[in-house]
């Protein structure tokens, strides 16, 4: 009696597990069909090309966010991804064991997990407030920092993967060590590299709280980097906290193309990495 | 050409473990010297400190004097000592990221020899050398890893000889191969040996003695014989090295 | 007898010291987080003292500065998340690493690294226009008839308010909590699984003799972790919590949470007390989730050495 009992118990923690696994699948496509459906319907030619209308006049579009995100994500991308890379290197090709290095790999997995306002408090009060205005610069430095932990760890994880044998044979046809870590060892790991750098930018572009106090926003094109500039996510939080209908769904067209954004960046990362055929 | 080789008091150590005691040894130019033990006895670590490779890891170090022609290797830049002494090592390691044409003139290219031409010579030169360039000469932007096994060894050695090196050190480079590449190989050597001075590090026996001129012996760090390889095999003086090539142990 | 080093070549003096430099840098960053916000919270810790984490009341016109609605709206809203994602994301990891084929795996687990790469404000246009609604019109009502005897379901169903925050929380900490949870359990020897089944023990029988048994420390680990996102999480609880700095005991309630007033007050404060002050819950926030993750790091270490970067986590 006492097996069958068991066997119930089994059965129904497993239902319960695919119970769950089903439960945590239903906000996705909830988010998902939303954002398609309403995102859609809104979604136009204009959208693309046009600066957003004031408050109450219909029409109008999101062009200038479109591309302050990725004026943004470049500049966080050509900050923060020789940053993390560089690192990386160090971690793995010039110290791996020693009290530093562990010390650097903690640092990262911590500052993953501080909330993205702090650092858009930081960079606030160290370059908006220095500089006496807001600017893409500053949000691109916010978004950097982002960034920079997440490059570390998968640029590591890549460069981990690289054979010892490679470095040797480097080594033993007279390279210099620092060529054969920059012209071997990283090319060998390209596209792992390449594939965490992506992921990290498009975790970047979808970011709203650090780009609160230091890009600000613009409802206009911006003309250099130290003027305020418009971003998706935040022409999206200002939209949806509006009471205007037009900007609500001008705000699920902005969420489609955020999302088309994120994704597309990942999927292109994911794709790089399994056409990987190397070592 | 190939140079000599003269090992004095040469102690190897990685961490407290020490590997190679007072090895003593003399390797001449142009001749294939294989050197034979058992594993763990020290002919890795062996031609690893005749490249200067040893120093590289992390809590090896080496004590002694090796001397090149009579030059000490230790009076040199390690990085340039490795471009006069060349290696290749037990698993073919082609650089993944690069081209055939590429793997053969990284070492060139990378030491900043820019001309093309010079790079082209270069390349088909060492190609032909290590018997390779008639079955790559079609597609040298292939991948380096679009080669067989054998082939990609023998990609391995013509990088070695790009870089023009008058001693080749090889670490069982056919340890990993069938037997019919790992002929080709020994076939190849063979033919080496009229340019370079060789040292091979073997466990196979009779592959020393189908290819060398002369043979070492090492057991637990230190040399035990080293002469002409028919000696070695037909009249061995130590009973230690009897032992190991009649089979006994190891 | 001389000792043979290697010297280093000058580019290799370079790439190294270079390469130092920003690892090192990233140690300095945290450091240098915590200094800049110190020295800017410098003027409210003055002025107010501890009173500052125990005052209720939040009033910029009359220079009177306290974090407790803050603090309490964002322990109501993370412990909401946490009870709600922690049961689930665990049973994901267990479903996705005992039970499902590989194909079924790949899948699934594709779809809930989507949940995390949805950015937070896309959540929060979908809790403002989908979520909250729903929750006004058919949840709240339903709670509060059935359980509204107890405190926590009370008042009127409102939408936006503490739930709404605390389920959004829960869906974005969801793949975090599973991503780790998976990573620890891959990282239990299949000889222990073996070992159990060998024994006669049916598989739920093994995932918890062998499996939960062997990985729960870092198991808690993602769930701390989970729970440091879900703290320090701004713009979907910002855009559904409510914006109203009470404390009340409904979670039907509008409330705030700590990151919310930041984003949402920051910009606004236009004079230094009213800056430093948020500043202040800044330094706090910083403070918790400092301390969260680095012993959930440690926990999460302990079993699974040298965690994976964790792409979207």
């Amino acid at each position: 009696m006492k097996g069958r009992l068991r066997k119930y118990r089994n059965a129904m923690m497993l239902g319960i597990f695919l119970l769950f696994t089903l439960l945590a699948l239903v906000p996705l496509f909830g988010v998902l069909g939303y954002v398609v459906k309403n995102g859609i319907s809104a979604l136009n030619f204009d959208f693309f090309t046009s600066l957003p209308k004031p408050m109450g006049v219909s029409g109008g579009g999101m062009a200038n966010a479109i591309v302050g995100t990725l004026i943004l994500i470049g500049i966080a991308g050509l900050l923060g991804i020789p940053t993390g890379i560089l690192a990386a290197i160090y971690l793995t090709e010039y110290d791996r064991v020693s009290w530093l290095s562990t010390a650097v790999r903690f640092t990262t997995d911590v500052l993953t997990g501080i909330p993205s306002i702090i650092i858009g408090i930081v960079v606030y009060t160290a370059l908006v407030v220095k500089a006496g205005n807001f600017s893409a610069f500053a949000g691109g430095v916010a978004l950097a920092i982002i960034m920079v932990p997440l490059v570390i760890r998968s640029t590591e994880e890549m460069l981990k993967l690289v054979p010892q044998t490679i470095r040797e044979a480097g080594y033993a046809l007279g390279i210099p060590r620092w060529r054969t870590i920059l012209r071997i060892v990283l090319p060998t790991a390209a596209k792992g590299i390449l594939t965490g750098a992506m992921l990290a930018v498009a975790r970047a572009a979808g970011e709203t709280a650090p780009l609160l106090f230091t890009a600000l926003g613009n409802q206009y094109w911006s003309h250099s980097l130290n003027e305020p500039i418009a971003a998706l996510p935040l022409q999206i939080y200002q939209y949806a906290t509006s009471p205007y209908k037009d900007w609500h769904s001008q705000a699920w067209a902005g969420s489609l193309v955020l999302i088309l954004l994120v994704v597309i960046l990942s999927f292109i990362a994911r794709l790089a990495f399994r056409s990987r055929k190397n070592f | 050409m190939g140079q000599s080789l003269t090992i004095r008091n040469l102690d190897a150590w990685y961490g407290d473990n020490q590997t190679l005691k007072g090895i003593n040894m003399e390797i001449s130019a142009n001749q294939v010297t294989a050197i034979i033990g058992p594993s763990g006895c020290g002919k890795s670590t062996f031609v690893r400190c005749i490249n200067r490779m040893h120093d590289t890891l992390p809590g090896a170090r080496a004590t002694g004097e090796i001397l090149l022609d009579g030059e000490s290797i230790y009076a040199k830049d390690p990085v340039e000592l490795r471009r006069t002494v060349g290696m290749v090592f037990q698993k073919p390691n082609p650089f993944p990221a690069m081209s055939i044409y590429d793997n053969v003139v990284a070492g060139l290219k990378l030491n900043g020899i820019r001309n093309r031409e010079k790079l082209r010579t270069a390349a088909e030169k060492s190609l032909r050398m290590a018997a390779l360039w008639e079955e790559v000469n079609q597609r040298l932007n292939y991948s380096g890893m679009s080669l067989s096994g054998g082939q990609q060894q023998r990609l391995c050695i013509a990088r070695a000889l790009a870089v023009e090196p008058s001693v080749l050190l090889m670490d069982e480079p056919a340890s990993a191969l069938d037997p019919i590449a790992t002929l080709r190989i020994e076939e190849l050597i063979l033919e080496l040996k009229k340019d370079y001075t060789i040292v091979i590090v073997t466990h196979n026996m009779q592959q020393a003695a189908r290819i060398a001129d002369s043979t070492a012996f090492f057991l637990n760090g230190e040399l035990i014989e080293h002469g002409p390889t028919s000696e070695i095999f037909m009249n061995p003086k130590d009973k230690r090295t009897e032992d190991y090539i009649t089979g006994r142990f190891g | 007898m001389k000792q043979n080093r290697v010297k280093e070549s000058i580019g290799d003096t370079i790439l190294r010291l270079l390469t130092l430099l920003m690892a090192v840098s990233v140690v300095g960053l945290i450091i240098w987080v915590g200094w800049q916000m110190f020295a800017s919270a410098q003027e409210s810790i003055h002025t107010f003292g501890w009173s500052f984490v125990t005052n209720r009341v939040w009033d910029p016109v009359k220079q009177n500065f306290g974090a407790l609605p803050f603090i309490y709206g964002t322990i109501v809203t993370s412990v909401l998340a946490l009870v709600i994602a922690g049961p689930i994301g665990l049973g994901v990891a267990i479903f996705l690493n005992e039970m499902a084929p590989a194909k079924v795996r790949s899948v699934i687990s594709f779809l809930v690294e989507l949940l995390a790469a949805i950015p937070s404000v896309v959540y929060g246009l979908w809790g403002i226009f989908v979520l909250a609604p729903l929750l006004r019109d058919h949840v709240e009502p339903w709670l509060a008839k059935w359980f509204g005897f107890l405190p926590l379901f009370q008042g009127s169903p409102m939408g936006l308010g503490m739930l709404a925050g605390g389920l959004i929380l829960a869906i974005m900490i969801l793949p975090t909590i599973a991503a780790i949870s998976r990573e620890v359990m891959a990282a239990v020897p299949d000889s222990q699984r073996e070992a159990a089944l060998a024994l006669g023990a049916t598989k739920w029988e093994m995932v918890r003799i062998a499996v939960l048994a062997y990985a729960k420390s870092g198991i808690l680990g993602g769930v701390i972790l989970g729970l440091g996102r879900a703290l320090g999480e701004t713009m979907a609880v910002t855009m559904v919590i409510g914006n109203r700095p009470d404390i009340l005991p409904s979670v039907f309630a509008p409330a705030y949470s700590m990151a919310a007033v930041i984003a949402n007050e920051f910009t606004e404060a236009t004079y230094n007390l009213y800056l430093s002050s948020l500043v202040e819950i800044g330094l706090i926030l910083f403070g918790i989730t400092l301390v969260l993750n680095a012993f959930a790091r440690l926990l999460v270490w302990s079993v699974a050495r040298g965690p994976k970067g964790g792409h979207l986590v």
